[in-house]
């Protein structure tokens, strides 16, 4: 175990000597972070009262976390596993002793570690000059809340090693990996809460684990629902990091046979 | 005398950050080169090599001196320059990835403003002399290192270009691609006049390409002159290598020569020696008149030994 | 010449047609998902920025389109850091021809077509529904709209790009005006507060794209800083960006080339 560790460890170092893009990257998030608010805040300024369980000073907090989660989430979608397979290195990979999935969790504990702070504290301090953020009644929001978002980061993890690993069986992996992007963008509640969703696109959202990705952590850390519907929602995120992790294990074995039949 | 390349005690530095510091790449060089001339320009990695090159294609500006190739100066009319040089960084592909190898040769062509019937009668003579027409409808992803260098060097040729700039073009080639590459720009050399500046690390290239050699050191001129004038001028020893017809324990030497090595019981013998002090075939009639000669060779330094040899000479 | 390089890059992409159908397909849905957001909102309230469901899909769809064809033709240019680190721009610089046009037909990617074809069919539809009552120069401004608009946001690409010739590892600090540009413009500029609305009209001209235009071509009041005839104004400060970018491209390449500046 202690390998993994290192490994973590090690990532975390390599992306904190990326200070220029770092810099560039928090500003880029701000600045977008702005226009959000501005756009929820236009809203509900519009209607004259909540929306979807939201008041403005709630709706800006929703925005500013997203931002934070937006980098440790990494929400639109990585590339290294599926160019691997498809360059065929990934044989290397699976010859190590290591299981691959445990190898990539690693390096994504690392690298979600500083990508927290790097990129995820800056935007609530935006968040705090420009609009003030909402606070949680409850303490118990405060452990919940982090205990949340740590699962959201090994739920979308999961979910991109999916999509990654699909690309022993596609041949072309660029759209559908765009086509995930937007899909993931939207029904986890990043670009609007679900909540504003109409009735059939929410439980369309509810049933699939997007939900459990942004909306989930952001609401259990900003207090906007209660600690025990914050403990519904992780479990929700823990049963979908369970089955998740079985797919993506099943497709790890499916891909390592398929290689094995071409003879690598 | 006009100058192909003519560089006036030029500098180029550059500023790294952590440590902030000064690098100086080129330090006063001056170089010319003849209209029609070719010449080797070597050196260890780091140099001055790249950084010379980029200079007088019009890439990077030096920081002090003066540059003029073909008569014009490189970075402000980098573009008309560009139509009377051709270059092959040998490490960077200046062909379209994903499209076949006569459609990269079609927008050259088309960016260099070729007549269609020049282009044509151009590209006839580069499929032939390098051998290009097995594989000129792959995509060039698809082809070999060999495949693709020659596609590499037939681009930079396509527009005829006065002026010849190849940095490492023979780079992890096998040697009958190396060989069919050398013999091509031989002969198109002799067709067409060209001026050659050719970077390399193979000893091999400079000897079948180049009357001169430039060795470059620490951004300075450490050698300008012929390669046999190099290997003299270093008196980096020559080995003989002899197998004898019958074993002999010891063979006496002139003053100078030394015996490194006996092998093989006797048979085999590896005799170091000056060139200046001896002539090989003096030191040859020496062994003879000893021992019944079957075989030999000739081992000589190789130009990595040679750059090596300069910068342990240097104060 | 221009035809060769934009050509051959067209056949290459066309001659993988199912994964260009995917791409460009995947491309159109995207942008039928960014306006899900918008859709949302006005689910909760009749008017948003003052305009109804159908405005706002007017203003979407011509920001759309216009954002689409900046971006078949120069969005890979945030790329030229990659460019500048593999060396592949100094291949690029020995060639006769402008780096900028150079760069421009090497990334071509058709796949973009997908969301220009969602967003030019959301503006005209819209446009109809909106009840549009064209006098000639309104018909004019409506069919150059989205051409002007393109050429507002390539310029907008353009600068990005020539900003990594000083900022290398900056690649995203670019994306906050080229892609944070295309966010503002899909959306009625009046949702904006004014600091924010003065930084998208006056230094990133991203509310003249759509919104702009729009407001004159229904003939609706605009808000402060936005006036209703700010819609004439595309074209000159299309050029006028362009002229900037052009300037700033230069400088750029002097700087790598280290020729002064």
């Amino acid at each position: 175990m202690p390998a993994y560790g290192t490994l973590a460890a090690a990532t975390f170092r390599q992306y904190s000597t990326y200070r220029v893009a770092t810099a560039a990257g928090v500003f880029t998030n701000s600045v977008f972070g702005l226009i959000r608010v501005s756009i929820l805040l236009a809203a509900l300024d519009a209607s004259g009262q909540e929306i979807g369980g939201y008041t403005a000073l709630q709706a800006a907090t929703y925005v500013w976390l997203g931002q934070a989660l937006l980098a440790p989430i990494e929400a639109f979608g990585t590339r290294t596993i599926g160019e691997r397979v498809r360059t065929g290195e990934i044989a290397v990979d699976l010859l190590r002793p290591a299981p691959l999935l445990a190898v990539h969790l690693a390096q994504k504990v690392g690298r979600a570690g500083f990508l927290l702070l790097g990129r995820g504290l800056p935007p609530l301090l935006v968040g705090v000059l420009v609009t003030g953020l909402a606070l949680p009644e409850s303490p118990w929001s405060y452990p919940l809340g982090i205990l949340s978002v740590a699962l959201a980061i090994l739920v979308s993890f999961l979910a991109d090693a999916i999509v990654n690993l699909s690309a022993f069986w596609l041949v072309e992996m660029r759209g559908f990996q765009t086509l995930y992007m937007v899909v993931m963008n939207l029904l986890s509640g990043f670009l609007i809460p679900i909540t504003w969703f109409p009735s059939w696109l929410e439980s369309l959202a509810r049933i699939t684990p997007f939900p459990s990705m942004v909306q989930t952590p952001i609401d259990a850390l900003s207090g906007r629902i209660t600690p025990a519907e914050a403990l519904v929602g992780i479990g929700l995120q823990i049963l979908w990091a369970g089955i998740l992790a079985l797919v993506a294990q099943a497709m790890v074995r499916a891909g390592t046979r398929s290689l094995e039949v071409q003879g690598g | 005398m006009t100058w192909a390349i003519d560089l006036q005690n030029i500098t180029r530095e550059f500023t790294v950050r952590r440590p902030r510091r000064v690098v100086r790449a080129v330090d006063d060089l001056t170089l010319q080169v003849a209209d029609g001339e070719a010449v080797g320009f070597v050196g260890a990695n780091g140099a001055g090599k790249s950084t010379t090159i980029k200079m007088l294609t019009g890439i990077l500006m030096p920081t002090r001196g003066t540059v003029r190739v073909l008569g014009r100066r490189p970075v402000p009319e980098r573009r008309h320059l560009a139509r009377e040089i051709g270059v092959v960084f040998g490490q960077r592909s200046q062909l379209w990835w994903d499209l076949p190898l006569r459609d990269s040769f079609a927008i050259l062509g088309s960016m260099h403003r070729l007549a269609p019937s020049a282009q044509a009668a151009r590209l006839a003579r580069l499929v032939e002399g390098l051998d290009l027409a097995p594989f000129l409808d792959q995509p060039v992803r698809q082809l070999s290192l060999g495949q693709r260098m020659r596609g590499e060097v037939a681009a930079a040729l396509l527009h005829s270009p006065r002026l010849v700039v190849l940095d490492e073009p023979t780079i992890g080639l096998d040697m009958i691609s190396k060989e069919g590459l050398r013999r091509f720009l031989v002969e198109d050399r002799a067709e067409r006049g060209t001026t050659l500046l050719l970077t390399t690390h193979d000893m091999a290239d400079v000897e079948r390409l180049c009357e001169r050699i430039v060795v470059v050191s620490d951004g300075r001129t450490a050698y300008d002159g012929t390669l046999a004038g190099l290997r003299d001028s270093l008196r980096t020893p020559r080995e003989l290598v002899v197998d004898l017809a019958a074993p002999l324990g010891v063979l006496e030497l002139p003053e100078g020569a030394q015996t490194v090595a006996v092998e093989a019981g006797g048979i085999r013998h590896r005799i170091r020696f000056h060139a200046a002090e001896h002539s090989a075939a003096a030191l040859l009639a020496r062994i003879t008149a000893q021992a019944e000669v079957a075989d030999l060779s000739m081992a000589e330094p190789a130009i990595e030994d040679l750059v090596r040899e300069i910068f342990a000479r240097r104060p | 010449m221009v035809r060769t390089l934009y050509g051959s890059r067209i056949r290459a992409q066309l001659s993988y047609r199912a994964s260009f159908a995917a791409d460009a397909g995947s491309q159109a849905l995207l942008s039928i998902i960014e306006f899900l957001e918008l859709w949302v909102i006005l689910g909760h309230v009749d008017t948003f920025g003052g305009l109804t469901l159908v405005q706002v899909m007017v203003v979407f769809g011509l920001a759309s389109a216009a954002f689409a064809i900046a971006d078949l033709a120069f969005g890979e240019i945030d790329g030229l850091s990659t460019y500048i680190r593999s060396g592949k721009l100094e291949t690029l610089l020995v060639r006769p021809v402008p780096l900028l046009l150079q760069i421009s037909s090497l990334d071509l990617s058709l796949r973009r077509l997908g969301r220009f074809v969602v967003g030019i069919a959301m503006y005209i539809t819209a446009l109809v529904l909106a009840g549009f009552d064209p006098t000639p120069a309104t018909m004019v401004l409506a069919i150059l709209a989205p051409v002007i608009g393109g050429g507002i946001f390539s310029a907008l690409f353009v600068m990005a790009g020539a900003l990594q010739f000083w900022l290398i590892d900056g690649r995203e600090f670019a994306n906050a005006f080229t892609y944070g540009g295309n966010y503002v413009a899909q959306n009625p500029a009046a949702v904006f507060a004014l600091p924010m609305r003065a930084l998208f009209t006056f230094v990133i001209p991203a509310s003249l794209v759509a919104y702009a235009p729009t407001l004159v071509l229904l003939d609706l009041p605009g808000p402060m800083l936005v006036p209703t005839w700010a819609g004439w104004l595309g074209l000159p400060v299309a050029l006028l960006a362009w002229m900037l970018a052009l300037l700033l491209w230069r400088a750029g390449v002097r700087r790598y080339t280290g020729a002064g500046g």
